[in-house]
């Protein structure tokens, strides 16, 4: 396979669980909630998604278990900034610590067991055109779900009612309120949404990946999108093309180094931080002022609407 | 050089433990304020008896849990020996002990139960181990994998076994198995030991297969199963067909390989159940018959200038050396086993090692003179690639 079909087909792979963690921090966001707890979210859903997957030998039933695991932290999320009022940065941060405590604690039996995962699975047709095909198309199942998540994430978020909704507790959450809606109840929602999102990611990681639970074992790709969703302007397909740009830019050092380019490895790894700091700088007053205007009143430290 | 790769190593030591670190600080945390020894007692107090001798009880400190599938758990499963082997002596393990003072905390408390044999089993407990060491003249503390760069004290040493020994044995399980001669690393850092292991690697399987090579990728993480799976992919696309590591958790390379039909060389534990195809051979872990040794030499009184009263290394020339070989996988032929049989026994004589000069790096240069054998302390400071493993060695 040449170089540029290995780092791409690798980075779609590698980008996917970032995706799906991005898809639901946009939910959250829009609602006028930042969860940093999101990289929690993905651990709680990687562990989750593997022990069931162990338990029952069903990677799907695996994938409901860490979507139901990631959303319930998220919950508990919600419920301390949304309820209580607590900050959304400690409040994130926290569940964080708490997650990485609580899976290694109760992952430590999951560690070295094999667990009957996603195996690849090519696409009859699409999998055959050239160059497209080994990318997009020769991957395993719960990436191709994917494909119709982001669509999906776009359509409710923008086109129904309930996106309406949504939006509006993170656009004007005072008109929400005028119109009968409960701005709690909508940001607890989307919070929560998001969380399950980002447990499939983390459900992806080790059961369709990796293939492996070990603790600690997301290392920092929740944090990274978290940072993908604001140069992604809140916005589905961006999130989608920015996750690809991520894996793409991990998957590069090994390519690379398989071939035994002349190359150092301590820069190539800079290179997914670097590209974000570039397209921070590059789009910071863009994002700014497309940003959902409760979350900028969370940044401001105004007191949290009710 | 030297001292930069020593740096290195202690960094990037301190930083695979830094996560749990945290968390088993916070749990030390509350037995820090007792047990601050005087260092006022005199080494004449020692005189009464060799230092250790006829002790009922052996301590053990670990930098992360005992249940890690890796580096720590190898050590518990060695105290565990030393319970069966002594059924007399009681054995003390402590988990997640930072290198720190709360090392050292942790040691007065188990001399204070009667320990008068305490083995420091992490690379940062070392400067720990010597403050108790010194604060208690009858009580040895020996320490794993780390070296005393001072006069060694009579009551403590260091000791490591010589991992990149059984990996040259299985490079030569890999070489005489590839078909594409094209052979797999993944490793984290470059520090010395891993930079030793792959070269031994390469030079086993080019000591049955001349055109063997192995390419390297690093991960820049001990445990990171997404960038695992990615440097497992880059080598499978290159038609690597049998793959190994260094790395803390190793299930992910494994699989990788297994699912792509290719072979596997483990690393710290036998893992031929995930992968019952493709499984060679690999380098595992085995403390028990080393930690009897030196509990035997400390209760006989007879620690002060043994091999142990030093920085010992053992290897097959000199003992029992903790990492040995993992059973053999079905694609290693009896041939191919009984070349690994003999390759053993030599690395066991005067003559053998996996660097006997001449010996190359990538561009070419001699760095082991013609018949050379370099000592163990000379390997344990490699900083350079031989030639026939590709990759880049980050400076």
């Amino acid at each position: 396979m040449s170089l540029i079909v290995d780092v791409l087909s690798g980075g779609v792979r590698g980008g996917t669980s970032i995706m799906y963690a991005g898809l639901g921090e946009t939910v959250s966001e829009r609602s006028g909630v930042i969860n940093l707890g999101t990289e929690g979210s993905m651990l709680v859903g990687a562990l989750g998604a593997y022990a069931v997957g162990v338990e029952t030998g069903s990677p799907w039933v695996g994938v409901l278990a860490g979507a139901a695991a990631g959303g319930l932290l998220a919950l508990l999320h919600a419920y301390l900034v949304v309820r209580r009022g607590a900050s959304q940065f400690a409040s994130g941060l926290t569940l964080l610590f708490l997650a990485l405590g609580l899976t290694s604690l109760f992952g430590a039996s999951y560690v070295g067991q094999p667990v009957v995962g996603f195996d690849r699975w090519d696409v009859p047709l699409l999998s055959d055109i050239p160059f497209v095909g080994p990318i997009l198309f020769q991957q395993d199942p719960l990436l191709y779900l994917s494909y119709f998540m982001v669509p999906l994430v776009w359509f409710v978020l923008f086109k129904t009612r309930i996106g309406l909704l949504i939006r509006t507790a993170g656009e004007r959450s005072d008109s929400l309120t005028v119109h009968g809606y409960s701005v709690q109840t909508w940001r607890m929602i989307a919070v929560t949404v998001g969380g399950c999102l980002a447990g499939i990611g983390g459900a992806h990681l080790s059961t369709a990946y990796a293939n492996a639970w070990f603790e600690n074992m997301v290392a920092g790709r929740g944090f990274i999108a978290v940072a993908l969703v604001i140069f992604a302007v809140w916005s589905p397909f961006r999130v989608m093309g920015g996750a690809y740009l991520f894996g793409t830019a991990i998957a590069l050092g090994p390519a690379l180094q398989a071939r035994g380019y002349e190359i150092n490895q301590f820069l190539l790894d800079a290179v997914p931080f670097v590209l974000t700091l570039v397209v921070l700088t590059v789009l910071g007053k863009k994002t700014l002022s497309s940003s959902p205007a409760e979350l900028k009143r969370v940044f401001e430290n105004a007191p949290p609407a009710t | 050089m030297d001292a930069m790769n020593e740096h290195t190593e202690r960094i990037v030591m301190s930083m695979r433990k830094s996560t749990l670190g945290v968390l088993a600080g916070l749990a030390a945390g509350a037995v820090i304020l007792t047990g601050c020894s005087s260092a006022t007692e005199t080494k004449a107090e020692a005189s009464e008896g060799a230092p250790g001798e006829g002790t009922t009880a052996v301590g053990f400190i670990m930098v992360g849990p005992k249940d890690d599938y890796g580096y720590n758990q190898a050590v518990y499963e060695g105290s565990e020996v030393i319970k069966k082997e002594f059924p007399d002596v009681e054995v003390m393990t402590a988990e997640n002990v930072p290198e720190d003072d709360t090392a050292a905390t942790t040691m007065e408390q188990m001399i204070d139960k009667g320990a008068k044999l305490i083995f420091a089993t992490s690379y940062g407990h070392l400067d720990a181990a010597l403050k108790v060491a010194e604060d208690h003249p009858d009580v040895v503390v020996v320490q794993q994998g780390n070296t005393i760069t001072d006069d060694v004290p009579d009551n403590s040493g260091t000791y490591f076994g010589t991992v990149y020994e059984p990996m040259y044995l299985a490079g030569i399980a890999a070489g005489a198995s590839t078909k594409t001669d094209k052979l797999g690393y993944v490793y984290a850092f470059p520090i010395p030991q891993t930079i030793a292991n792959i070269n031994a690697f390469e030079r086993g399987a080019q000591s049955v297969n001349p055109d063997a090579e192995t390419i390297t990728v690093s991960t820049s993480s001990w445990c990171d199963p997404g960038k695992q799976q990615a440097a497992a992919e880059s080598l499978l696309s290159q038609d690597v067909d049998v793959l190994t590591q260094h790395q803390d958790c190793t299930a992910t390379v494994i699989q990788a390989a297994e699912k792509a039909g290719a072979m596997t060389v483990g690393y710290h534990a036998d893992a031929s159940s995930i992968a019952p195809t493709g499984w060679l051979t690999g380098a595992v872990w085995d403390w028990g018959p080393l930690y009897t040794d030196i509990v035997n030499k400390v209760i006989d009184g007879d620690f002060v200038g043994s091999e142990y009263n030093d920085n010992f290394r053992v290897g097959y020339k000199t003992g029992t050396n903790p990492f040995v070989l993992a059973p053999y996988g079905p694609d290693v032929t009896q041939e191919t086993q009984t070349k690994i049989t003999e390759a053993q026994e030599w690395l066991g004589t005067d003559e053998g090692s996996p660097f006997v000069g001449p010996v190359l790096d990538q561009d070419g240069k001699t760095k082991v003179e013609d018949g050379d054998i370099p000592t163990y302390a000379e390997v344990d400071a490699m900083d350079y690639f031989v030639q026939g493993v590709v990759g880049k060695l980050a400076q």
